[in-house]
């Protein structure tokens, strides 16, 4: 794709500074995007960049700044004002309501009425947005039943329908399989081919590669560079965001790996499951990979007692375990850090002190009595050795960035000292750098004699991290790698669709 | 890093803002009820017996009169020990109705006594029977000068309204833990009628009636606050079991309790109750009224069960995200219903104290308690959200309340105002907690 860097940009930011009680948000940060433009907005969590396109679609207001568009000054002092001036942003949490269908969504708070609701009319408007996509999304069931990927889609229809010329599209890929992502590009290509200005945001560099033409890095609310994709290396990119070089980006320390510790035999659960059996040995990282639904989180759920298994055997250094719920598995020493921090890693409202000694109480308590200096000391230790940056421990979890919630979450888990640690996408939505610090901590857990079962999307994570890789397709285990290091992504992915 | 201060300040300050209004509210009404205050008490026996001495010196003889209520008691008691110590002669010491006062006076004369002086409360003063003995008079009543005092603030009106909030406040700490783990109650009031009730049957037809022991009216409470106890039980069963929501659960527990009390008292107060049964509620002990003690011991020991204690971080967890907490090892289920559990049994407790304090079981108590409670425990600071919420801040809604209460039945404001300034002042905290959690959220 040329860029059109002759012609006036579409959409020109400059010197736009917003700053939030005790964080300067944004300072004298600039952005230029151009008609058919696939601008990739980078940056590591609290670098900025929701700040900034909350800024784009009218949901803050900076304290100074210019924004652009055509050439005319605009003033984007709602997000009413944002949508009439042509941006449309789709937001990492989608907003639909989940009881409406699709074309109700799209058309919601701009029906076309008479004395009645035009559903006719709107339905096939509707119609003809999707089809403009190249996409079939069911029209007349509820929105809640339609998949992420659909949702995504009805979020795009939505914006086009509003006639946009620029989209934000922050985290798109996030939840959607690599297929998914597949048509997703499609699509942003045609918009882009149709002249309409794309900022996409993501973590996952691999995509940023293929889809971007430019790419704009943020760094602690600055602007730290910016450079036509083509020009830059990943190792560059990186550095950009991470302002410091990172050698390695999967630094990857094998341990001395022993004997089979967790065995699962015959394992299954109605028809996500069915008869999976592996087993991980100690001082391994076991990689657990395949399509979003192919069964990977339902079998740890299994494994973690948090549903419950049809039938099937788990022995933990050649001990039968009967699991029952996540209390039994972590008392017999597994843990499970769950894919979804927010709705079930942590408990919002409550500080991250209470939220770390969730599970260890019975180690941190006499007599039903919590022994609040030790829990503060033993959390203080994490904070230290995970570099969590707190202000301090009664802090609501609430509060702290994607890549901190992570830590506590982690720190959480480590205090159980449990055997066999399952880490379902453990570095989603996680900056480089906090990512290079994961990895770490898994080398060290590794070096321990610890077991580890990383689930993962992200197949070059997958491949950089396991000392073996287990995939999965439709509930079932469809292949095994032992050889990791001679294996490619394509291969991975063959398995993976089988 | 880990200092964790500023929030100890910050949690402080929320604490403190709840206590400033109780205490905004206290001056308020203290002012507004300043008054002339008739002089009755120790303080007063003290001082007329001090002045009678300096006018008559230690020969005179003396007739101690005052009214019938405690305040009189003891001025009786100080005004004899002064003058008597001082060496007058007390010829006789009334507390009664003038008739007492005037029969009294007449022997006393009869005996042969002068009466040189005759101490008096306020009230007892303006009594006009002295004027009927010609060597009396009323110009011989000595009485201390009236105090400008709020009505409010008397001790009398303070232990008063710590007495009638004691029961709220009680069945308010089991309503605080249900509410924190994001549920609600509304079965309490009913609990109140149907453990006066159970245990008022137990003592008339196991017990003996009136003649009832000891043992037997105890074990009588037990049942009372049991039978509450297997109603939340139910109640966190069906809710953790069959997944109804609480607010249903606990309707039709409300129907249900109430139905049962009135089915076990074939609708009628029973007031087969032995004299000792009224100790827990209308008794005092070292003037403190019993309900109060056994309320502050009761939050004493729940604000350490919430703050301390494994099963307060679970309730939390359990409210501020319940999948979460499952997640991290915490039984969901068996806490939910303990929660309830307790809160039915505090229920029946405060139905129990109620029935003390009225020498009766009625199928009739706590109607509409569940609302007065939910109010305290809102306004005191819980988030029907859940996960958040302290107990002390319960303990100080529930005087709010009451404080308003009381302060606007002193001014003579009707029951109808009073309900609108108190849904005002429920719809006053939510907005609080409202403003105060998008404060935090952004």
């Amino acid at each position: 794709m040329v860029t059109t860097v002759d012609t006036a940009p579409l959409l020109e930011m400059s010197g736009i500074r917003k700053s939030f009680p005790g964080v300067q948000a944004l300072s004298d940060v600039s952005l230029r995007l151009h008609r058919g433009e696939v601008l990739a907005l980078m940056g590591e969590n609290g670098a900025g960049k929701s700040t900034l396109i909350k800024t784009l679609g009218g949901a803050h207001q900076p304290e100074s700044g210019t924004i652009v568009i055509d050439g005319s000054p605009v003033d984007l002092s709602s997000p009413m004002a944002a949508i009439a001036a042509g941006i449309g942003v789709i937001y990492q949490e989608f907003n639909l309501i989940p009881a409406l269908t699709a074309w109700e969504n799209i058309f919601l708070g701009r029906e076309q009425t008479g004395l009645f609701v035009d559903r006719s009319a709107e339905r096939k408007r509707a119609a003809a947005l999707f089809e403009r996509l190249g996409v079939d999304v069911p029209l007349d069931i509820p929105s809640r039943q339609l998949s992420i990927a659909q949702q995504q889609l009805v979020e795009i229809a939505k914006a086009l329908s509003q006639d946009v010329r620029i989209l934000v599209m922050d985290e798109p890929s996030a939840a959607l399989t690599p297929q998914e992502v597949d048509k997703l590009f499609a699509i942003i290509r045609e918009l882009r081919s149709q002249g309409i200005g794309i900022v996409y945001i993501s973590h996952r560099l691999d995509e940023i590669f293929e889809i971007a033409d430019t790419i704009t890095v943020l760094r602690d609310g600055q602007h730290a560079g910016d450079a036509p994709t083509s020009e830059m290396t990943r190792q560059q990119l990186i550095e950009l965001m991470v302002g410091r070089s990172i050698e390695n980006e999967f630094p990857k320390h094998p341990a001395e790996i022993g004997d089979s510790r967790l065995v699962i035999s015959g394992l299954c659960r109605g028809s996500t499951v069915k008869n999976v059996s592996f087993d991980v040995r100690r001082g391994e990282v076991l990689g657990l990979t395949g399509l979003v639904g192919a069964g990977r989180t339902d079998v740890v759920r299994l494994i973690f007692g948090a549903d419950t298994r049809d039938g099937g055997q788990i022995t933990l250094d050649g001990k039968a375990l009967n699991i029952r719920s996540p209390r039994d598995a972590i008392r017999a020493g597994v843990c499970l850090l769950t894919e979804d921090r927010k709705s079930q890693g942590l408990v919002l409202c409550r500080s991250v002190r209470e939220n770390f000694g969730l599970p260890s109480v019975r180690h941190l308590s006499a007599f039903g009595v919590m022994q609040q200096r030790q829990e503060r000391t033993a959390f203080s230790a994490f904070v230290d050795s995970l570099s969590i940056r707190i202000p301090h421990q009664e802090q609501p979890a609430r509060n702290l960035s994607g890549g901190n919630q992570q830590k506590v979450v982690l720190a959480k888990w480590l205090q159980v000292n449990a055997k066999v640690l399952i880490f379902d996408e453990p570095t989603r939505g996680i900056d480089v750098g906090a990512k290079h610090e994961i990895y770490q901590l898994m080398n060290d857990l590794t070096a321990q004699g610890k077991s580890i079962i990383m689930i993962s999307s992200e197949l070059p994570e997958v491949l950089g991290m396991s000392d073996r890789i287990l995939v999965m397709h439709e509930g079932r285990i469809s292949g095994e790698i032992s050889d990791v290091p001679t294996t490619t992504q394509e291969e991975l992915i063959k398995l993976a669709i089988n | 890093m880990n200092d964790s201060k500023p929030l100890r300040w910050k949690a402080l300050a929320n604490d403190y803002g709840m206590v400033l209004v109780l205490l905004i509210l206290i001056a308020a009404f203290s002012v507004l009820t300043l008054e002339r205050q008739s002089s009755t008490g120790s303080d007063a026996g003290r001082v007329v017996a001090r002045n009678i001495i300096a006018a008559h010196g230690t020969s005179g003889t003396v007739v101690v009169v005052a009214g019938l209520k405690p305040p009189d008691e003891r001025f009786l008691r100080e005004a004899k020990e002064a003058l008597e110590a001082g060496g007058v002669t007390v010829a006789a010491i009334v507390g009664g109705k003038p008739a007492d006062a005037r029969r009294t006076i007449e022997r006393v004369l009869l005996e042969g006594h002068s009466i040189d002086a005759i101490a008096a409360t306020g009230d007892a003063a303006k009594w006009s029977i002295y004027d009927r003995f010609e060597s009396v008079g009323s110009n011989k009543c000595v009485s201390a000068a009236p105090a400008l005092w709020p009505t409010f603030a008397k001790s009398e009106n303070v232990l008063n309204v710590a007495n009638q909030t004691a029961i709220y406040a009680i069945i308010a700490i089991g309503m605080t833990m249900v509410i924190i783990t994001a549920g609600i109650d509304l079965s309490v009031g009913s609990l109140v009628a149907l453990a006066a009730v159970a245990t008022a049957v137990f003592i008339r037809d196991v017990g003996e009636g009136t003649q009832t022991g000891t043992g037997l009216m105890i074990a009588g409470c037990c049942v009372g606050i049991g039978v509450c106890a297997l109603a939340g039980i139910f109640n966190g069963a069906m809710i953790t079991r069959l997944g109804i929501p609480p607010f249903i659960t606990t309707l039709a527990m409300m129907l249900m309790a109430r139905g049962l009390a009135r089915r076990l008292s074939n609708e009628l107060s029973i007031q087969a109750l032995p004299a000792s049964f009224t100790w827990i509620g209308g008794d005092t002990t070292f003037g403190i009224p019993n309900p109060v003690i056994l309320m502050i011991t009761l939050y004493g020991i729940a604000h350490i069960v919430m703050s301390r204690t494994v099963f307060g971080r679970y309730v939390y967890a359990v409210g501020g995200n319940a999948e979460a907490a499952r997640l991290s090892g915490v039984p969901v289920k068996r806490v939910i219903v303990i929660v309830y559990t307790l809160c039915g049994a505090l229920a029946g407790l405060g139905g129990i104290v109620q029935a003390s304090k009225l020498g009766s079981g009625d199928p009739k108590l706590g109607l509409m308690f569940e609302l007065d409670v939910i109010a305290a425990v809102v306004v005191g600071g819980t988030s029907l959200m859940g996960g958040e919420g302290r107990i002390f801040g319960t303990l100080i809604g529930a005087f709010i309340i009451a404080v308003i209460k009381n302060g606007m039945n002193l001014m003579k404001v009707g029951a109808p105002e009073q309900q609108i300034v108190l849904g005002a002042v429920v719809l006053l905290a939510v907005l609080v907690d409202t403003l105060k959690r998008r404060g935090t959220a952004s």
